[in-house]
């Protein structure tokens, strides 16, 4: 996601998954999508069989998407980037990319400083002894004289973007790609040719992906070369196309959206650091400005930041926000480091956190909602040591599971004894998606209420419930004894029918928001576009004088007077392209594709016309809800209205890791990095130090290993299942049949799977769907297992090992997502 | 039980068959695409929870597949292949089940009167009243379908959820299904759809693409969309399926022949009797329990 928002300007889906029936070329590469997202993959077989959509799989393993795909390709674990470098240089030598479009929406005319360098496996900027990169040398090249961008749109200046990508790119020719990738280059130049078919106005293809990619120490990076090659294809923004993340929970959208991680307030707000200590001084560095004013100027829709901010702390903080107290910024918590919760743990594990330069002190209470740390790891052994040293944790969930019985670990995870722990474990009852109102938020960004359909069982309650009464006592301890944060607390306003249990419904109208004062509409100041009390309709509508309240601007339009329209259901599709605008809501503004006016040329008529996103008619834009200002004429605006720069980014100078892809083995690599043998792995991936935090070498762990999931179910919960055990009933390990062969394992026998981490046991899937890859002209293999085991699964018996035992903790540096995809092992007969 | 509203067409162990046409109804089939079918096993649990069956205890043993083959308490099951062939892998996966044959072996096999029906709209059906669980259907089958029940002693298979289709809705399994690779409907619609599937994946390559409806059995209530209809073995299906010979011969000759006989039998021990009075019993009656059960 973070990949999606430095190059689009937001972290989503960009289409949806009906519209994946639009596509001609499907590429699913790093997901399996008929594996794990079984329902949403009719529309991968609609566009087969409805438009002759050719779908291409590329995959470590010949999966079960792989068995109904017209093409596919293998390729090692890890590879990723190289392979998609590689149909990229092929785009651009043969021509076979929208030149129209790239120049009309990308930033491939924009000029770079000549700070900007790349030099054997490193860019420019690296400060060794911190392990970073500075940024700053990755800059634009501002015109001299206008102090606007400078541009070339020739695109023949070498200090322009394209003409850098060019040379970027032209190491990845298709024999490089297949030495690093183990990809035939047969194989390889059938999937560029089929991918890149639809670098034209006529032809759209769509690129799905899910967490085969993200969960790498360089998984933002690979999205990137996804997010880049749909643009230079001219795919972005139009139905059909798109850079499609398909999300494995049912609601995981939706937690991202609302905060789901510590970096972010709702809405993708920053949280908050240290420094910024005022309201205004927020504000400034939160606040992107532009030096945009090419012909399409752009909307820089961030400009509006303060109203998102102030009318969420209006929310918050309801009347005890004024606007003399900085609307109560004051009372948000500051952070001073990275609280993501890989860095939880490891504070946890070392007893004292070395955050902020000097030891501070670490948690000793832990409260683990609807989370499961010790299956969802990795390095399963650090997670349960850690949980050994709390004094208490708290775990809200419908089943007991690892996490909430980690001091009865077996002993080979290496927790320490269970007379030796202190911590005291509560759990609270949780109750399942069925048991409880409330919306979910899917991949493609449609906010769909759901109705309760049974009463928890026993004493569970709703999430709601639970939440609110710990507020509330909190609160009254508050109200008794004061003490430290005293403010952040008391001052938040709680004004529920019933507080103890909010309804979800009053939870969803405040999250919309809703105009505190009448608001004046600025064209004819004695009307008013909204009445005091008044559901706001867009965030047009907010304010930044406190006469706004929102909980979060991006659902805006979910709740108006016109009521619940995450409750909507109208299966009317005038379009014909399955948008379905009446059908739930989708954010942003009820708009299905975002950057949609990419959908349409210069002057605002659809690429294709038979698939229109949104077309100008001569007063206002039609089709789908327009990603633009609604009456902006064709040439007023940049196309992605989020970037400062107006347009997309080729150039992305945001992210930690570089402004291009580059390719770097796994933290645990079976070989030294071929273009760059010196800078082997990304060298700005972060690490932890502690004794469990060990990385195995090639010569003693020589076979890649990677993990996924099942079909049959879903994470560590349905082993409490007996109907869905009965599917899959086991752990196992698939195995390539040469090299069970070479190592004497029949299929079915019991084999062990060693990491430099630790060794698990599991029946042996002897199968053809793996099998050895030539890498640099020698031979490797693959294995991999599947994670839905561990040691809890209540009365059903159907225990297995915890998968992430062996998963090591290497992190990307942009969004600390661990490398679960790729690492080292050694295979034996157990 | 058999589902009352459905007129019977056909019924095991009936000499005369059974007279129907009172009420006028189509042919039912399910349509089968293993071309789209990504093996996700939905139809399994539907089936198991629609039909109230328990699930099974298995073991992982080195497969996707949940069972070896079919069983009394699992109806539904996905059958996987792997196959290396010129061109590349392929993981096939076909979704196996009664195929509801228009001449079900295994109502002409089967020697209980009334255990074994055809309804009028084509399902085939195990009256389990009437079963006696004697497996002779499991024989005169061409797909090894049917199974023996060691609790209840009686023969059980997928009833194409009759219950469901003679009020108007589809088969579980149909309805479970997330990626259309399985419909419902009129046998006549089903072939109309499979061969425009068929049409398609030829135009795609699979110039060997047919609809499997075989009709050694008189065709089937159950078709079925192969990309390599030339190997149907490959998907776990017999190439040319049909009732075997020794069934047909049982069904068709000697179980006439042994009514027959009898009645004729009847007819001479009652003149037996009358001309030459009760036989003074020595030892068993074995002549009387050589008899076929009826």
């Amino acid at each position: 996601m973070a990949s999606l928002a430095a190059t689009f300007g937001r972290g989503a889906m960009t289409n949806g998954w009906v519209d994946i029936k639009n596509a001609d070329v499907i590429l699913a590469m790093g997901g399996n999508p008929a594996e794990n997202h079984p329902c949403g993959f009719k529309w991968f077989i609609e566009a087969k069989k409805t438009r002759g959509a050719k779908l291409v799989a590329v995959d470590p393993r010949f999966t079960r998407t792989a068995a109904v795909a017209d093409l596919y390709a293998p390729v090692r674990a890890g590879s990723d980037i190289a392979f998609l470098l590689g149909v990229i240089r092929y785009a651009i030598e043969t021509k076979r990319f929208h030149e129209d479009y790239v120049k009309l929406y990308t930033n491939a005319s924009y000029l770079i400083g000549e700070k900007y360098g790349f030099d054997d496996g490193l860019f420019s900027g690296f400060d060794a002894g911190k392990g970073e990169y500075d940024k700053a040398n990755w800059g634009y090249e501002a015109d001299a004289k206008s102090k606007a961008y400078g541009v070339d749109p020739t695109l023949e200046n070498p200090r322009c973007v394209f003409q850098l990508l060019k040379k970027h790119v032209d190491r990845y020719t298709p024999e490089t790609v297949e030495k690093i990738c183990g990809t035939p280059k047969e194989t390889f130049l059938k999937v560029c040719e089929v991918v890149t078919s639809t670098g034209n106005a006529q032809r759209v293809g769509t690129i799905t992906y899910a967490l085969g990619w993200t969960q790498h120490s360089v998984g933002v990076q690979i999205i990137r070369c996804a997010a880049m090659l749909q643009l230079l294809l001219g795919n972005v923004g139009r139905p059909g196309g798109g850079v499609n993340a398909l999300r494995g929970h049912s609601n995981i959208q939706g937690a991202t959206d609302l905060a789901g991680t510590f970096e972010i307030l709702p809405g993708y707000l920053k949280t908050p650091a240290g420094p910024q200590q005022t309201l205004k001084d927020y504000l400034e560095s939160a606040t992107p400005t532009t030096l945009n004013k090419q012909a399409w100027a752009s909307m820089n829709y961030w400009q509006n930041y303060s109203k998102f901010m102030i009318s969420l702390l209006k929310a918050v903080y309801g009347k005890n926000a004024t606007k003399e107290n900085d609307f109560g910024y004051a009372w948000l918590p500051k952070v001073d480091g990275n609280y993501s919760w890989m860095y939880i743990y490891d504070d946890m594990y070392r007893g004292s956190s070395m955050r902020v330069g000097g030891k501070e002190a670490v948690p000793e209470g832990f409260i683990t909602f609807g989370m499961n740390p010790v299956g969802i790891g990795p390095n399963s052994s650090k997670i349960i040591n850690a949980l050994s040293k709390l004094k208490w944790m708290v775990v809200v969930e419908n089943y007991e599971i690892e996490t909430a019985t980690f001091w009865k670990a077996p002993k080979e995870y290496g927790g320490p004894d269970s007379s030796k722990i202190p911590t005291e474990v509560f759990q609270l009852p949780a109750s399942g998606f069925a048991e409880k109102d409330g919306t979910f938020t899917n991949s493609a960004r449609w906010m769909q209420w759901k109705w309760k359909a049974i009463d928890p069982p026993g004493n569970s309650k709703t999430d709601q419930e639970i939440l609110a009464r710990i507020f509330l006592a909190v609160r009254d301890l508050y109200k008794k004894e004061g003490g430290p944060g005293a403010d952040s607390v008391l001052n938040v306003t709680w004004n529920y029918t019933n507080p103890a249990a909010p309804d979800l419904g009053e939870v969803l109208k405040e999250i919309n928001g809703k105009a505190i004062t009448d608001i004046p509409d600025p064209k004819d100041k004695t009307k008013m576009i909204r009445t005091a009390g008044q559901q706001l309709e867009n965030f047009g509508q907010l304010q930044d004088d406190g006469s706004t309240l929102c909980g979060n601007w991006l659902h805006l339009g979910v709740y108006t007077e016109a009521g619940n329209n995450a409750q909507r259901r109208s299966t009317a599709d005038p379009t014909g392209l399955g948008m379905y605008h009446n059908w739930g809501f989708s954010w942003p503004a009820n708009r299905r594709i975002m950057y949609n006016r990419a959908s349409a040329d210069a002057e605002g008529k659809a690429w294709d016309p038979t698939r229109p996103g949104i077309v100008w008619n001569g007063e206002k834009w039609v089709g789908d809800v327009p990603d633009i200002k609604p009456d902006s004429k064709p040439g007023e605006f940049g196309a992605f209205i989020m970037n400062a720069e107006g347009v997309a980014r080729l150039f992305a100078a945001t992210l930690n890791d570089g402004p291009f892809p580059e390719h770097y083995e796994s933290v645990e690599a079976p070989v030294e990095n071929l273009l760059h043998p010196k800078v082997t792995s990304s060298p700005v991936t972060k690490k932890f130090s502690s004794d469990k935090d060990v990385y195995g070498k090639k010569e003693d762990f020589p076979v890649v290993c990677t993990t996924y999931r099942l079909t049959e179910h879903y994470h560590y919960w349905t082993k409490h299942t007996n109907i869905l055990n009965q599917l899959q009933p086991g752990f196992f390990v698939e195995i390539p049949v040469a090299l069970a062969e070479q190592k004497g394992i029949a299929n079915g026998s019991k084999v062990k799977v060693s990491s430099a981490r630790g060794s698990i046991e599991g029946v042996a899937m002897v199968t053809k769907r793996l099998f050895p890859l030539k890498i640099n002209g020698k031979e490797f293999w693959q294995i991999g297992f599947p994670l839905h085991w561990g040691y809890a699964a209540g009365d059903t018996g159907h225990t297995g090992p915890l998968a992430n035992f062996l998963t090591p903790s290497a992190m990307d540096p942009n969004t600390w997502t661990p490398e679960f995809k790729t690492f080292l092992v050694k295979l034996e007969k157990a | 039980m058999s589902v009352q509203s459905l007129e019977i067409r056909r019924s095991s162990a009936s000499v005369w068959g059974s007279p129907s046409g009172m009420r006028s109804v189509p042919t039912v089939a399910k349509y089968i695409d293993t071309s789209t079918c990504i093996g996700c096993k939905a139809c399994e649990v539907a089936c198991q929870e629609w039909n109230d069956l328990p699930p099974l205890s298995t073991q992982q043993v080195g497969t996707y597949q949940t069972m070896p083959t079919l069983d009394a308490g699992f109806w539904n099951l996905i059958r996987f292949d792997e196959r290396e062939v010129e061109g590349g892998l392929m993981w096939l996966m076909r979704k196996d089940q009664c195929m509801h044959c228009a001449e079900p072996g295994c109502l002409e096999a089967c020697p209980a009167p009334g255990a074994i029906v055809q309804y009028a709209n084509g399902i085939v059906d195990v009256n389990q009243d009437n079963c006696i669980g004697c497996g002779y259907c499991e024989t005169g089958c061409p797909f090894d379908v049917p199974k023996f029940h060691a609790k209840t002693g009686k023969m059980a298979k997928c009833t194409l959820c009759v219950d469901r289709s003679s009020v108007g809705l589809e088969p579980a399994c149909v309805k479970a299904c997330p990626t259309g690779c399985l419909h419902f409907g009129t046998k006549e619609d089903m072939v109309a759809l499979g061969s425009l599937r068929v049409d398609q994946l030829k135009k795609g390559g699979f110039t060997t693409a047919a609809l499997y409806d075989p009709q050694g059995v008189g065709g089937t209530s159950v078709v079925t969309v192969l990309a390599h209809a030339d190997h149907p073995e490959w998907y776990g299906l017999p190439r040319d399926p049909h009732v075997p010979l020794g069934v047909r011969f049982w069904k068709n000759i000697l179980r006439p022949v042994g009514l027959l006989a009898i009645a004729g039998a009847f007819v001479a021990a009652v003149g037996h009797y009358f001309n030459f009075g009760a036989k003074q019993v020595q030892g068993s009656a074995d002549s009387e329990t050589n008899l076929p059960q009826v």
